[in-house]
């Protein structure tokens, strides 16, 4: 057993060295590579290769498919091609799990090599791919990823990172301003999930702005995404005579909070956000209520006729905003591809950068310096059973 | 004083709708000793089997209760001759990790588009809503038929189990498989039966559910599905009245904790308390202590 | 653990380490050599670095429950609090270089341990399916604190997650974490202590008449294993850009659970090669299901569960071990059965 030992380690020590030697070499190869990942492909055919990412399985796989549909939808119209270049997309789900979103983007990036990325729905997912994407100069635009953190994080744009939806900010102030000035608000209660980006933001804003215009915010509540009985919180509110409730959350979930406030006694008008949009809302509980939106489906503009009509022929029913949002996201990223005539990521990004008044179905957008689009924000009420556009804010 | 009561009739409410999902768990943990996390799961598909009954199938409520707890109850006997019963005389662990297959294979399998899909769906009640007038406390006819039922299903079941042939079965099996078999009892009938019957409760407790909440999708079981197991051991896993226990104290936990310390907090509270209360009866509140067998 | 390290040079077990130790030099020489051919692309060392690191989490509740029978259903909260602990002092002192690392990462693990000692005096009186519930509901609380933690310190972020912990855990140090990991478990297991935890599972009355101070053991199996599963914490939180309290909830500890009694209960080698083998399954079936069938990849993972649960009940080791990484010791290893209390027919 001595002798033995003795041998191995003896082999140990000249392994080691050994090792020293290779990854010495594993690391010199490294460095360049990380400089330039998307290789221009062979010019026989020009090649674009654009990864999506969504949920696809898992509890908000719902949302993925939407997303989905808008992403598949937008390729198929654009023929497959954009420019001279031919569109080869994959398609990846990421559970809305961190560390399924790291594996996929990395795969997205390392392995089928694109050169952009469409997605993530949540903030959750979006987060982890946009450091992966920036740290791979690769181009990611998300269609509703509204943590202002997927673009610009610890003071450090990502410079390679969209998005085409709202951030928090201006949704949540929009929805107070319409409080005050057109609701004639005082009070206000806000229901919120904690554990999501998008609802919470829009409170936080909503909050703060309310109560810079004079409104007093009387209730400021959360919630879990898997509560399903407000009773509590919605019998205290209920005492409270308040004038609106604030609802940011996505359609299944302010349904359900409708609902029950309706059963509680609450008279006061619901107000909400983009989340509302779905033919799945339940419109008769929801009935009086305000929502801010990007865009309304009785907008007589082309864009939005052309886009609900398209894809109540594919698809069979009404897009909601996330199928809407992720069509805008990947007409926006063909549109830049286009602009820069290449496949160089970063020629991509400074063409997407530079988008201005694109005409999307969510409205005329242009890019900020962070990257969140500049567009007007409209105000729909649900009134008979329908969604009736009330106003336009510009921003 | 008014509000106080208003806010435990809501915990009334959610403690029985706790209570609904919690008897079925304790039934099947009381006969194979087994934490069946697929429950959750089949009062999902019931409350699905419940809804498309009575919006798409033209069924009353009743009918469609009963048709959702028939298949549920196929269902559970199904999983369990496939799942469970090769795994009846395998370390107990096997068995969890089997339900646990079960439990993910019906959510996502679920989710897929062709079975009930991925979104949510917003439930219209069959039944119009009414409410009465109760000293000034506002009572519904959902809170009314909830707490019926569970307490037609808690006596149902303790006469199921305390004065019927098959309950006599189901104790004995419960308290030695071996020795039920030399009497002469056919244990995997028995066991066959209690999960029927267990999933058909689930079902019941389903459809209830998506009236009570009206909204529904396949991971919908997954919470209610802890807390309700959580209740069951709280009042003492196994015991029928403690399961119905353990939940209205778990509903009155989280809703006065969320109507009057804070609504973040109100899973830790509930939690801590069930693990308090562990502490001090580590069987549960009707659990038997005591020296543990050898 | 003195004892543990002396037991471990004087019982000949000094070639045993070296010969393992070179077996995983080779593999570390191969990864390094496919890395640096281009063979093993990024995507593929990710998915490895996140076999390793579960691994490490898991071998923590192995010798909770696969080796002591403590069944704990809460092992994702301690993995979250290494994670939470290494990710703040990362973000709120600034990465300081190696030796800041290792700090952290000391320092997550034993803020694990110390809150798993807290924990677990308390609850380890609990047996069965009651400590598990227990453990199950102090994760939940877990929890629920990370979602309310930007009360605590704005760094952490609360329930929408902290991002900016720099990613500074290369494939060498949580290949490093991995190996040492692996002879911590390995020596606690073949140690006293090792067989008294055995002894426990087997039976905790019959350990408790022999001598053996079964609370003592129970809590020192259940710290060490708490400590491993921060230690795996902090290198999540310096390989994963975003900590997220939804990636440490109750879901995640089943993930942990089934991979141990997949692995076999009170086998060592089991839970190494299942937690690897989990991570790459997981993975491999993009591939295998292409992006048509995407959707399916919850349903064919659940089927790979039941099917392997349903051939392999005693686990794919069954309580053997592979004699690389735990050498034979005087007493027989035991296959994992759970004790009488636990058990269905007693």
């Amino acid at each position: 057993m001595r002798q033995g030992s003795k041998v191995l380690l003896v082999m140990l020590v000249a392994l080691l060295a050994l090792s020293l030697v290779v990854t010495g070499c594993g690391q010199k190869k490294e460095e360049p590579k990380a400089q330039t990942p998307a290789p221009a492909p062979a010019p026989a055919e020009k090649v674009i290769k654009i990864g999506f990412v969504g949920p696809l399985t898992g509890d908000v796989k719902t949302f993925g498919e939407s997303t989905r549909n808008g992403f598949l939808l937008a390729i198929e119209q654009a023929g497959g091609k954009v420019g001279e270049y031919k569109i080869v997309h994959s398609i990846a789900d990421d559970r809305n799990d961190v560390a399924e979103a790291v594996n996929v983007a990395t795969k997205l990036v390392s392995q089928d090599k694109v050169q952009a990325i469409v997605g993530s729905v949540t903030s959750k997912a979006t987060i982890p791919i946009s450091e992966i994407a920036q740290a791979n100069k690769v181009v990611q635009i998300s269609s509703t990823a509204t943590n202002p953190k997927v673009t610009f994080d610890a003071g450090k744009r990502k410079d390679f990172i969209f998005r085409a939806c709202f951030i928090d900010p201006f949704q949540g102030y929009v929805g107070a301003k319409f409080a005050i000035e057109e609701l004639k608000a005082k009070t206000a209660a806000v229901l919120y999930d904690q554990g999501n980006d998008y609802t919470k933001g829009l409170a936080e804003v909503f909050k703060t702005n309310f109560e810079k215009m004079g409104g007093k915010v009387v209730a400021y509540e959360a919630y879990q995404q898997q509560d399903v009985d407000f009773s509590a919180v919605l019998t205290n509110i209920a005492k409270m005579n308040i004038d609106v409730l604030y609802l940011p959350d996505y359609y299944q979930k302010v349904s359900l909070i409708g609902k029950q406030a309706r059963e509680k006694g609450i008279k006061a008008p619901f107000l909400g956000g983009d989340g509302w949009d779905s033919s799945e809302l339940d419109f008769k509980t929801m009935e009086g209520g305000y929502f801010t939106n990007h865009y309304s489906p009785d907008d007589p503009r082309p864009e939005v006729k052309a886009w609900v009509e398209t894809y109540k022929a594919k698809y069979g029913s009404v897009p909601d905003a996330l199928a809407t949002l992720c069509y805008d996201a990947t007409k926006l990223l063909l549109n830049a591809i286009e602009k820069a005539g290449t496949n160089d990521p970063t020629k991509i990004k400074e063409a997407m950068q530079a988008t201005k008044d694109f005409k999307a179905v969510s409205g005329s957008l242009s890019f900020d310096e962070f990257g969140n689009p500049i567009k007007a924000a409209a105000i729909l009420q649900i009134k008979d059973g329908k969604q009736v556009f009330i106003t336009t804010v510009n921003p | 004083m008014i509000h106080f009561l208003e806010q435990v009739l809501n915990g009334l409410q959610l403690g029985f709708v706790y209570a609904l999902i919690a008897l079925g768990y304790t039934m099947v943990y009381g006969i194979i000793k087994l934490i069946n996390f697929a429950h959750g799961d089949v009062f999902m598909v019931g409350a699905f089997l419940g809804y498309f009954g009575f919006t798409f199938w033209g069924l009353s409520l009743p009918s469609a209760v009963l048709l959702s707890m028939t298949l549920c109850a196929i269902l559970g006997i199904t999983i369990e001759r496939i799942a469970y019963r090769p795994l009846r005389y395998a370390p107990r662990i096997a068995a969890l990790i089997s339900a646990l297959g079960v439990s993910l294979f019906l959510e996502y399998f679920s989710s897929l588009k062709f079975v009930f899909g991925p979104n949510f769906r917003v439930v219209s009640r069959p039944i119009t809503e009414s409410r009465w007038d109760l000293f000034g406390l506002e009572i519904t006819n959902i809170q009314v038929l909830i707490m019926v039922v569970v307490i037609l299903l808690l006596v149902g079941l303790q006469f199921l189990v305390y004065r019927t042939k098959i309950g006599t079965a189901m104790r004995t099996v419960s308290f030695d498989h071996d020795a039920a078999r030399l009497m002469g009892i056919n244990v995997d009938n028995v066991i066959s039966f209690t999960f029927g019957i267990g999933s058909a409760l689930a079902a019941a407790g389903g459809v209830l559910f998506a009236i009570a909440y009206p909204q529904i999708h396949p991971f919908m079981g997954i919470m209610p599905g802890l807390k309700a197991f959580t209740a069951a051991v709280l009042g003492g896993i196994g015991i029928i009245p403690g399961a119905v226990l353990g939940s209205l104290i778990m509903g009155q936990v989280e809703i006065l904790t969320a109507a009057f310390i804070s609504s973040q907090l109100r899973d830790a509270i509930a939690f801590a308390i069930l693990i308090l209360v562990l502490l001090i009866r580590p069987s549960g509140i009707l659990g038997k202590t005591g020296p543990e067998k050898v | 653990m003195k004892e543990i390290i002396k037991n471990t040079i004087s019982n000949k077990k000094l070639g045993q380490t070296l010969n393992f130790l070179f077996i995983a030099l080779l593999f570390y020489v191969l990864i390094k050599f496919l890395s640096a051919s281009g063979t093993l692309n990024m995507y593929w060392q990710r998915v490895l670095d996140q076999a390793l690191i579960t691994t490490v989490g898991a071998l923590g509740l192995s010798l909770i429950y696969g080796f002591t029978g403590q069944f704990s259903l809460g092992h994702a909260a301690f993995f979250g609090l290494g994670a939470y602990t290494a990710g703040f002092l990362t973000k709120l002192l600034g990465y300081g270089g190696f030796g800041h690392l290792f700090m952290v990462m000391i320092l997550g693990a034993a803020i694990a341990a110390l809150v798993s000692m807290l924990i677990g005096i308390p609850i380890l009186r609990l047996r069965s399916d009651y400590l598990g519930i227990a453990t199950l509901g102090f994760g939940i609380i877990v929890k629920v604190g990370m979602d309310n933690s930007d009360r605590l310190h704005p760094i952490l972020g609360g329930a929408t997650g902290m991002t900016g912990v720099a990613q500074v855990a290369t494939f060498d140090l949580i290949f490093v974490v991995f190996v040492l990991s692996i002879l911590l478990v390995r020596n606690f297991i073949t140690s006293a202590y090792g067989r008294a935890c055995v002894a426990i599972r087997e039976d905790e009355i019959a350990a408790d008449v022999m001598g053996i101070n079964t609370t003592r053991c129970k809590s020192l199996a259940f710290i060490i294993g708490c400590a491993l599963a921060g230690l795996a914490g902090t290198l999540f939180a310096h390989r994963y850009p975003l900590l997220h309290p939804t990636s440490f909830d109750f879901l995640k500890s089943f993930d942990f659970l089934l991979i141990v009694v997949i692995g076999g209960l009170g086998s060592m080698s089991g839970t190494v090669a299942v937690a690897i083998c989990w991570v790459f399954l997981l993975e491999g079936l993009r591939f295998v299901l292409g992006q048509d069938f995407v959707d399916w990849r919850g349903v064919i993972y659940a089927l790979i569960l039941i099917i392997t649960i349903l051939l392999r009940p005693q686990g794919l080791f069954g309580g053997k071990e592979l004699k690389l990484l735990v050498p034979q010791t005087t007493v027989k290893n035991l296959p994992g059965k759970e004790g009488t209390h636990a058990s269905l027919r007693s």
